[in-house]
């Protein structure tokens, strides 16, 4: 009997060891995300790309440099408090911490900017956040990647030039910026103005409160304006209202430009035919064709190990951007293993990994994500990476690319950005990063 | 001063009223028959709309899923007078109104939980988009929508009157929103008076559902719309039906006036908290609302 329970305990030992081993040999980043409340369609699709991305690797090549990845998944409710809570938990997570957070929140990148730059964590906010923090000698530990709110807005204002047939024809025209009430919605206020002026158009900033549910006084303003393009920057239930209202205000909605917060199937699908038309921007490819997609099927729902419990939406807008988050914070975790060694790292060694990306045409083909994402170069100066933008257009059915990648008008938004920083940087007492002396 | 075009919101700011008053008319019944602020309405046509057109899209006929969703609304009543209410009999007004608050997160979270968080399109074959004649000859632009909502609207109030006003149960709903004890000591069944409430309440919210559903998608934020109802029952009266719809209506027409007219020189997006100004300034002069009971309490 003695020995029996002497086998158990040296058992039960040996597998708490190992166990422990095993969590040795894993790298951490936590699903801090939201699943259910208004935005849950844009969480769950969004996390769920990231998540089926990682299990993809797990499964296909057993990790990264024979490390797993591991998640945990944490309820937000895209809500600051909650975020913040989500954030010190994962913090202590072994073996090493969180070693990146995806907030996924404009609000949240903001209440961690300070916490997370103090505990040496890295935040990608990819396609979201502080516009300024693409300054990386202020925002060491802050990414803002692939292309910023401010970034985007030049694109678009590039994009209805073209449409217009030149820059030189925006002089006099009139655009709405129909914008949600909030920090999100308010970003972009500043670069729409500097580019009226630049272009000599009329901008007209029309704030829809919050959720934006009712927007009968905002459309019959915009019906009295008579505006040759509406810029929508909506978000959650904003999206659809307003394609409605566009419709009900005989708006035409080939006119209407939404950013890519307004641009997924989610926004167009409970406006129906209103839906028709209307063209958003978007950094990153829905669709279930690219090689990295393939693999994400083949390797993941395949055996029956998917995130997503609609398999509809399967490369849709929300999930292919989390696959993109998942191949840029993978490709960030295998650069910082080649300098740090290809063992579980640090937030501060991923911090230099994602520093350090460079993920080029080559590159993107070996990721097999030609397409389905643009190319980027971050550096210690810029935090930002991309800069491009794609314009989809919704047939009723599906979202079809319309443009190649129209770069962004970096000789507005820079000078913004340094100066946004430097002010930033003032208040807070920070010593920018003299960048030539980086590694 | 453009007139047609402040026709033009004033027509629209009456007719997106009508909308409110949809939601509000569902508070109404359950405070008229309880007296108990039901904070879960906004769920409740929440659920509804999403029951329905989670059963539409699995193929079911239009019709049939308006009336298994009915019944669903109807199970969900009793339900929430077996589990919720019964037990809390005599209690305190306030005990009430928590055990609502409690309800709308359980409704929330089951709602997803069975249908997924997913937003979802939904066509009830009316047409969203101005008439035509109407734009042409007046450049006023009104959706046959909602006029078709403003009818609906109509109906209901006019079916809950006599219903309230004619009918026994009617008159015995009244009855225990006055007093539970006195109601109960002259052989009113209270319970099954209050599910029967919760159970019309279920069939309003499904209406309202509908309405708002189809106007803006089904998805998490119909929840949202109870918001939109608050200023309407604080100056309309939590007791009126009547009360619900003028309330909407002047709640609706002004919010709209104000966001277009005094809006641009507050940055805009006044219109979600304007309608509380307007609640309370109408709250100050006449607490009980335009239509509300004046309570007198011997001492």
């Amino acid at each position: 009997m003695k020995r029996k329970n002497l086998a158990i305990t040296l058992a039960a030992l040996a597998a708490f060891v190992a166990g422990g081993a095993q969590a040795q040999n894993e790298q951490f980043i936590p699903a801090n995300g939201y699943w259910v409340g208004p935005y849950a369609p844009g969480g769950s699709g969004f996390f769920g790309g990231i998540i089926d991305y990682f299990q993809m690797l797990n499964t296909r090549d057993g990790g990264i440099g024979g490390v797993k990845l591991t998640w945990e998944k944490c309820e937000t409710e895209y809500n600051n408090a909650r975020g913040v809570e989500c954030y010190e938990r994962s913090k202590k997570h072994p073996p090493t911490g969180a070693s990146v957070i995806h907030p996924l929140s404009t609000g949240i990148t903001y209440s961690l900017i300070e916490k997370a730059t103090a505990d040496k964590i890295p935040v990608i906010s990819m396609g979201y956040g502080r516009t300024d923090a693409a300054d990386g000698r202020v925002f060491p530990y802050i990414f803002p990647l692939i292309t910023t709110y401010w970034s985007q807005n030049t694109a678009v204002i590039k994009f209805i030039g073209r449409k217009e047939g030149g820059m030189d024809k925006l002089k006099g025209k009139k655009i709405v910026n129909l914008y949600h009430d909030s920090a999100y919605g308010k970003e972009t206020l500043p670069v729409l103005d500097v580019q009226a002026k630049k272009y000599g158009f009329e901008v007209t900033h029309i704030a829809v409160p919050h959720p934006g549910n009712e927007q009968q006084a905002q459309w019959l303003e915009i019906r009295r304006i008579k505006p040759d393009w509406v810029i929508l920057r909506g978000w959650g239930v904003m999206n659809p209202t307003a394609l409605k209202a566009a419709a009900r205000a005989g708006y035409p909605r080939d006119k209407m430009v939404g950013e890519w917060w307004s641009g997924a199937e989610e926004d167009v699908i409970p406006a129906g035919d209103a839906a028709k038309g209307y063209i958003a921007a978007a950094f990153n490819l829905p669709g279930t064709s690219f090689p990295a997609m393939q693999d994400v099927v083949k390797y993941v729902y395949n055996k029956g190990k998917g995130d997503l419990d609609d398999k509809t939406r399967i490369g849709s807008i929300y999930h292919t951007r989390g696959v993109v988050a998942g191949i840029i914070t993978a490709e960030a975790i295998r650069d910082a293993q080649a300098k740090y060694g290809k063992k579980p790292l640090t937030g501060e060694q991923v911090r230099w990994g994602i520093e350090h990306l460079n993920i080029d045409d080559k590159r993107l083909k070996e990721l097999g994500a030609v397409g389905l994402m643009q190319a980027l170069k971050v550096s210690c100066m810029d935090h930002e990476g991309g800069g491009a933008v794609k314009f989809l257009q919704w047939d009723g059915k599906k979202w079809n690319v319309i443009t190649d990648w129209i770069s962004s008008d970096q000789s507005i938004v820079r000078p913004m950005i340094e100066q946004s920083a430097a002010q930033y940087a003032k208040e807070k007492g920070i010593t920018p990063r003299d960048c030539s002396k980086e590694s | 001063m453009n007139w047609a075009f402040f026709f033009e919101v004033l027509i629209g700011g009456l007719l997106a009223g009508v909308m409110y008053s949809l939601v509000a008319l569902g508070f109404v019944l359950i405070y008229k028959a309880s007296g108990v602020f039901n904070f879960a309405q906004g769920s409740m046509v929440f659920f509804a709309a999403l029951t329905f057109v989670s059963l539409t899209e699995r193929g079911m006929n239009l019709w049939v899923a308006m009336a298994v969703t009915l019944g669903v609304m109807v199970v969900l009543g009793i339900v929430i007078e077996r589990v919720v209410l019964r037990p809390l009999v005599n209690q305190p007004p306030i005990t009430l109104f928590m055990a609502t608050i409690g309800l709308t997160f359980v409704l929330e979270g089951l709602s997803q939980i069975v249908w997924g968080s997913q937003p979802h399109g939904l066509e009830l074959g009316i047409p969203d988009v101005p008439m035509e004649w109407l734009s042409k000859s007046a450049n006023i632009n009104i959706s046959q929508f909602d006029l078709f909502a403003a009818g609906v609207s109509g109906v209901l109030v006019a079916v809950l009157a006599v219903f309230f006003q004619k009918t026994r149960i009617g008159r015995a709903l009244r009855a225990v929103a006055d007093d539970h004890q006195a109601a109960l000591a002259v052989g009113i069944p209270l319970q099954h008076i209050w599910a029967i409430v919760w159970a019309v309440a279920g069939f309003v919210a499904l209406v309202a559902g509908l309405m708002w559903g189809a106007r803006n998608g089904v998805q998490y934020s119909l929840t949202f719309v109870a918001l939109k109802a608050l200023p309407v029952l604080i100056l309309g009266g939590f007791e009126s039906i009547p009360g619900a719809i003028l309330g909407g209506l002047i709640i609706g027409a002004s919010e709209k006036l104000a966001e277009v007219y005094i809006g641009p020189y507050f940055g805009g997006g006044i219109e979600s908290w304007f309608a509380y100004v307007i609640a309370l300034l109408f709250l100050l002069v006449r607490p009980e609302g335009l239509f509300g009971e004046k309570r007198i309490d011997r001492v």
